[in-house]
């Protein structure tokens, strides 16, 4: 499950200029959303969370993954999309931002694909603007469209506003 | 000093090595140097005859310089080069020593630091020069200003020094003679070799001060005093070889000449091989990068360590206890060892202080000692880094405010000399720190006013306080009772910064003064901040932690109960020992009312609906926050738990509440509380802080007020102990009490645990959950059974009526009613029979004052209620330097019990100090010690003890005392 590194061999996870480039897949809300694959660190199902008073709504609390603190945010908030439904089981995707884990949590975690730089494009105007915010741009797939998260923006973003 | 110079080495004979290295070492080492020269010129300024002092500052001023030659730092090097030169002429008692002088050459090292820091920034050298200093110190140097001997170091000094110096070189090694030298110390004019200019009048060329640097006594100095300068027949010491071969090289490698310089570096090492003997080869500079790394891996493994122990401790009969009680140990050892190497004095916190002093006393005019006691007193580093400030700050405001001008302290009967006193030492996991001034003491009329003018007090509320809770008022924002403000203080910021700076690493800071007679600052604050004792509570399924610091007290709360939670309006309050506490709900705190969105949240526990029901049965943690005392409701408490302070993501920095996350020995992560922050949100709206009305802290001499316990077993009597014989307080299911050889144990941490009874007739519950007091010393524990704990309350502790019964030590009236006080002993002997020898006490009949001198807090509680029983009048102090403060302050006692071994001063060197001071010269003093073997007695009665007991042996100590005072009589 772990997107190691090393396994990823040494192509580049610059979407734009290369040629091919591998993602993580994952689903959140129904839509598909990809990760450069060197970005994410773990991929594990969550199970003790310890919730985080006067946290903003998107993090989601805070766990415990192998003695590291992980601060998970709920990306169906983080981008706009309806609360998980009570019960539903989320995944975690560990990736870091600036030297601290965070997980982002999501509906489900698909393979890894690697997409060629021509199938990919610029946010489409009327993008709703919290995807707008954290999208880096668009990958045509064959049967449906990836949006391709940007980590930074989606936690920078998260902290900015608190200091607003 | 021997480090200094070892350690610069290196950046001479590495000339691989990149820049950047080279220039960050230099810097670490430089800033070092200047600190002790700071010091040290203000040492030597007193002492102006003090030649080791000076040789010491000459030789740090001259490895910065040297140091700066080489790596192509004109700037610094010529500041550096004009200090040394006027240090130079010290040495040499062509000038005399100034003040002007001193404070010359310190303006100059601030130039150097300004530079330094500079260069540390954008890794050049600032634009500008430094003329005007330069010229200054020259014209010091050339007499001009102070009137000193005419100048005339140029004669034929240099010559014989250098000869002197550098032959034994030449004989120990025969390196190749540096060909620069010969252009000196000939006729009026000079040029400089390595300044390259011609020499002002006055100065001395940096040959020169190379020859008067060799000749000064090498660091070693005090262990092998040889008078280098003078006779010249006298083999050299090592140390002074070294720095001859090391200022070579520099030389060398500053003039263009590479090949001689790869063969002087080569010299150089075998010297220093010769000479880096004990020190230098027993310390390694490891970067603190290196050791936060370290901290942080013990910390998982402690982490990982506490997760094991819980799977295990579940599980009967594991094959794992064996091997993971050892994991224990190890991991405990090594994490003490980690955290040690992050200890550092706290004297290196204080190295900048005897500086401001002296600047202080000349800028205000007054005449100020700087005492400071316990600067080896160990603390983190961490939070060495983080008290520096509010440190410095503190003893400016004692010297601006605390002290008075010469001529009102002559006025009051006072010395000229103010004294101000830093003393640092540990207590129970704290460091302390005190600095007291005996100046005039807060102006509490001015705070008084103050306060009402900017509305922080009423005239009422002020009637109301007493002078300690008016004095704390100085720790509020913009308070400032200066009436003229200077430079150094008063500008109503100051006071506030250093209490929240305190608190921000979760100390406590506190002022207690004695008008007319001083004023006293406390600050406690923790050992270290990564690991700490914290008390799990939960709040609406959630669970948290509060650091066990701010902590006072438990208390239960529910409708049916003495303790019942009342509301003013909707303001939720405790009547706490007739007193009203205010309380704040953590659900409240924490806004905890809907769910946590991602929808696993622990919190979503079926009994959630049942939980928010209020007054149920809640408990009341009670919380200190500087002075302001309140309550935070929880509805459950957990245990206490060591737990590993980690910082909260980025993200979540911003709630103040938290101070940090961690995770709890069963993997489950819980966000820390803040008390402060908490506080904070309630302290300026809901809650007036002042209204919780911190209770007057009693002065330090006077009657002591002791914490006791006052609990219930067996009977109705209330039974009380001091608070401070017990370790913890636990609550177990009595279903875990096992029976093993007829007695009571219980597993406890991991270990097997008596458990004792009151009496005999006295019960364990039959099911539920039983209380326990539980007690420790070093290596063991006991639990004493309880039926309920009822109130914990400060009191003074005199027994009026003795008893007969066991394991009652006495009667005393306690918050109003008798009460029974617990010979703890008695039930350490319970439960393990070695623990004393038992004996019974002897009683003096008319109370007699002793002096107890022991730096262990549990012999100190032990002993002293165990004289107070027999009759003696205790006065406990921790060390030998708090004992002779007591002979200061002219204080008496009948005899005096000291401990032998004691950090710092010890038993044996305490005695000869009293017993070479005719104050205290004929009371007699009764030697205690862990060890008792015949030399230590025989020592102990050289030196003057009368007696020498064991200190486990409470028996003899007391028949020793009666008979040591029989003997004695009335002699004091």
């Amino acid at each position: 499950m772990s997107g190691n590194p090393s396994q990823a061999g040494d192509k580049t996870a610059a979407p734009a200029k290369s040629s091919a480039a591998d993602y993580v897949t994952m689903i959140v809300g129904g839509q598909l959303f990809g990760i450069p694959v060197l970005e994410v660190h773990d991929v594990f199902v969550p199970s003790k969370l310890a919730y985080v008073p006067m946290a903003p709504p998107e993090v989601a609390g805070v766990l415990n993954l192998r003695g590291r603190i992980v601060t998970a945010i709920d990306l169906r908030l983080r981008l706009g999309y309806e609360p998980r439904e009570p019960g539903a089981q989320p995944m975690a995707v560990v990736i870091e931002y600036q030297g601290e884990p965070y997980s982002l949590l999501v509906d489900g975690v698909g393979e890894v694909l690697s997409l060629e730089d021509s199938a990919f494009e610029r946010n489409p105007s009327n993008l709703d603007p919290k995807l707008r915010d954290t999208s880096e741009g668009i990958f045509r797939l064959d049967e449906k469209l990836m949006v391709v998260i940007q980590l930074d923006k989606v936690i920078q973003l998260l902290t900015g506003a608190m200091a607003a | 000093m021997l480090s200094a110079i070892c350690n610069a080495r290196p950046t001479h004979n590495t000339g691989v090595a990149n820049m950047d290295d080279l220039l960050s070492e230099f810097l670490t080492e430089t800033n070092e140097n200047l600190d002790t020269v700071d010091a040290e010129l203000v040492r030597f300024e007193k002492d102006p005859t003090d030649k080791a002092v000076l040789d010491n500052i000459f030789r740090l001023v001259h490895t910065v310089k040297g140091t700066c030659g080489f790596l192509g730092l004109p700037r610094l090097e010529s500041v550096a080069h004009a200090s040394e030169n006027v240090l130079g002429k010290f040495r040499d008692g062509e000038l005399k020593v100034s003040t002007q002088a001193v404070s010359l050459i310190l303006k100059s090292i601030d130039a150097i630091k300004i530079i330094l820091a500079e260069l540390e920034a954008n890794e050049a050298e600032p634009e500008g020069d430094d003329k005007e200093l330069i010229d200054k110190l020259n014209e010091v140097a050339s007499g001009k200003i102070v009137d000193a001997a005419p100048a005339r170091a140029e004669e034929h000094k240099p010559e014989t020094v250098k000869s002197e110096a550098k032959a034994p070189v030449a004989e120990s090694k025969p390196a190749p003679q540096p060909e620069t030298s010969g252009t000196f110390a000939d006729g009026e004019k000079k040029i400089d070799p390595v300044l390259n200019r011609e020499l002002l009048p006055g100065e001395v060329s940096m040959e020169e001060l190379e020859a008067a640097f060799n000749a000064a006594p090498g660091p070693d100095e005090d262990k092998a005093p040889a008078p280098v300068a003078e006779s010249p027949a006298e083999p050299v010491p090592a140390v002074a070889v070294t720095a001859v071969a090391d200022d070579h090289s520099d030389e060398e490698e500053a003039a263009p000449s590479p090949p001689k310089a790869g063969k002087q570096a080569q010299n150089t090492d075998t010297a220093a091989k010769n000479s880096d003997t004990s020190i230098a080869n027993q310390s390694v500079r490891v970067t603190v990068d290196l050791l936060e790394d370290l901290m942080t891996m013990v910390s998982e493994l402690v982490l990982t360590r506490n997760q094991l122990m819980q799977i295990v401790r579940d599980q009967e009969d594991s094959k794992f206890k064996v091997p993971l009680q050892r994991l224990n140990l190890v991991t405990t050892e090594l994490q003490e060892g980690v955290m040690k190497t992050r200890m550092q004095p706290i004297g290196n916190a204080w190295q900048k202080l005897p500086r401001i002093v002296r600047d202080l006393s000349h800028e205000l005019g007054k005449k100020i000692e700087l005492k400071m006691l316990g600067a080896d007193t160990e603390l983190d580093r961490q939070v060495l880094e983080m008290i520096k400030d509010p440190l410095t700050h503190m003893i400016r405001n004692s010297a601006d405010h605390g002290l008075e001008q010469p001529k009102k302290r002559l006025a009051a009967g006072k010395p000229e000399l103010g004294t101000i006193k830093l003393n640092a030492y540990h207590e129970g996991g704290h460091v302390i720190i005190q600095i007291s001034d005996d100046g005039a003491g807060l102006n509490i009329e001015r705070i008084k006013q103050k306060a009402i003018a900017s509305g922080l007090a009423t005239e009422a509320d002020l009637e109301e306080m007493s002078d300690q809770q008016i004095g704390n008022f100085i720790f509020k924002a913009g308070f400032s009772t200066a009436e003229t403000i200077t430079s150094v203080s008063g500008r109503g910021v100051g006071m506030d910064v250093v209490r929240s700076n305190i608190e921000k690493i979760g100390g406590t800071v506190d002022v207690r003064t004695n008008p007319g007679k001083g004023s006293v600052f406390t600050v406690k604050i923790p050992l270290t901040l990564a690991i700490v004792s914290a008390l799990v509570v939960e709040s609406y399924g959630e669970r948290f932690a509060i650091p066990q610091i701010s902590v006072i007290e438990l208390v239960r709360a529910s409708d049916n109960s003495e303790h019942k939670i009342e509301e003013l309006k909707s303001s939720p309050v405790l009547r706490l020992r007739d007193q009203l506490l205010p309380l704040v709900y953590l659900s409240d705190v924490l806004r905890m009312k809907r769910k946590s969105p991602a929808g696993l949240s622990a919190n979503e526990t079926p009994e959630m609906g049942a939980q928010t029901q209020r007054g149920k049965d809640d408990y009341v943690v009670v919380t200190q926050v500087g002075d302001f005392r309140f309550g935070i409701v929880v509805e459950r408490v957990f245990d206490t738990e060591e737990i590993v302070v980690k910082p909260v993501a980025p993200i979540l920095r911003h709630i103040s509440v938290f101070s940090g996350n961690t995770i709890l020995g069963d993997g489950s992560v819980i966000m820390i509380l803040d008390p402060n922050g908490i506080a904070n949100m309630y302290g300026n709206g809901a809650i007036d802080p002042d209204e919780a009305g911190a209770e007057a802290v009693s002065s330090e001499f006077a009657e002591e007020k002791t914490s006791l316990l006052i609990f219930k077993a067996g009977d109705d009597t209330p039974k009380a102990v001091p608070l401070s014989l017990i370790a913890r307080l636990e609550e177990l299911d009595v279903s875990c009490v096992e029976s093993s050889n007829g007695r009571d144990v219980i597993q406890y941490r991991g270990q097997l645990m008596p458990l004792v009874r009151m009496s005999d007739t006295h019960q364990l519950r039959t099911e539920g959950r039983q209380q326990m007091l539980v007690f420790a010393d070093e290596t063991r524990t006991m639990g004493l059974a309880v039926d309920s704990i009822v109130d914990i309350v400060e009191d003074s502790l005199k027994i009026e009526l003795t008893s007969d019964i066991t394991g009652v030590a006495g009667t005393a009236v306690i918050a109003g009613r008798a009460t029974e006080i617990i010979d703890v002993s008695h039930y350490l002997v319970a439960a393990f029979p070695d623990w004393f020898e038992e004996s019974r006490k002897s009683r003096v009949k008319r109370p007699r004052s002793v002096l107890l001198i022991d730096d262990s807090p549990f012999f100190r509680n032990m002993l002293a209620p165990v004289l107070g029983t027999a009759g003696y009048k205790v006065t406990a102090v921790e060390n030998a330097d708090q004992a002779l403060a007591l002979r200061e302050g002219g204080a008496l006692f009948d005899v005096i019990v000291s401990d032998i071994q004691m950090p710092g001063m010890s038993g044996f060197e305490l005695a000869s100090m009293i017993k070479a001071d005719q104050r205290w010269q004929k009371t007699p003093i009764v030697a205690i010690s862990a060890h008792g073997t015949p030399e230590d007695f025989e020592r102990g009665r050289s030196v003057g003890f009368s007696d020498y007991v064991v200190k486990m042996d409470r028996g003899a100590l007391l028949r020793s005392l009666s008979e040591t005072l029989s003997v004695y009589g009335e002699a004091v």
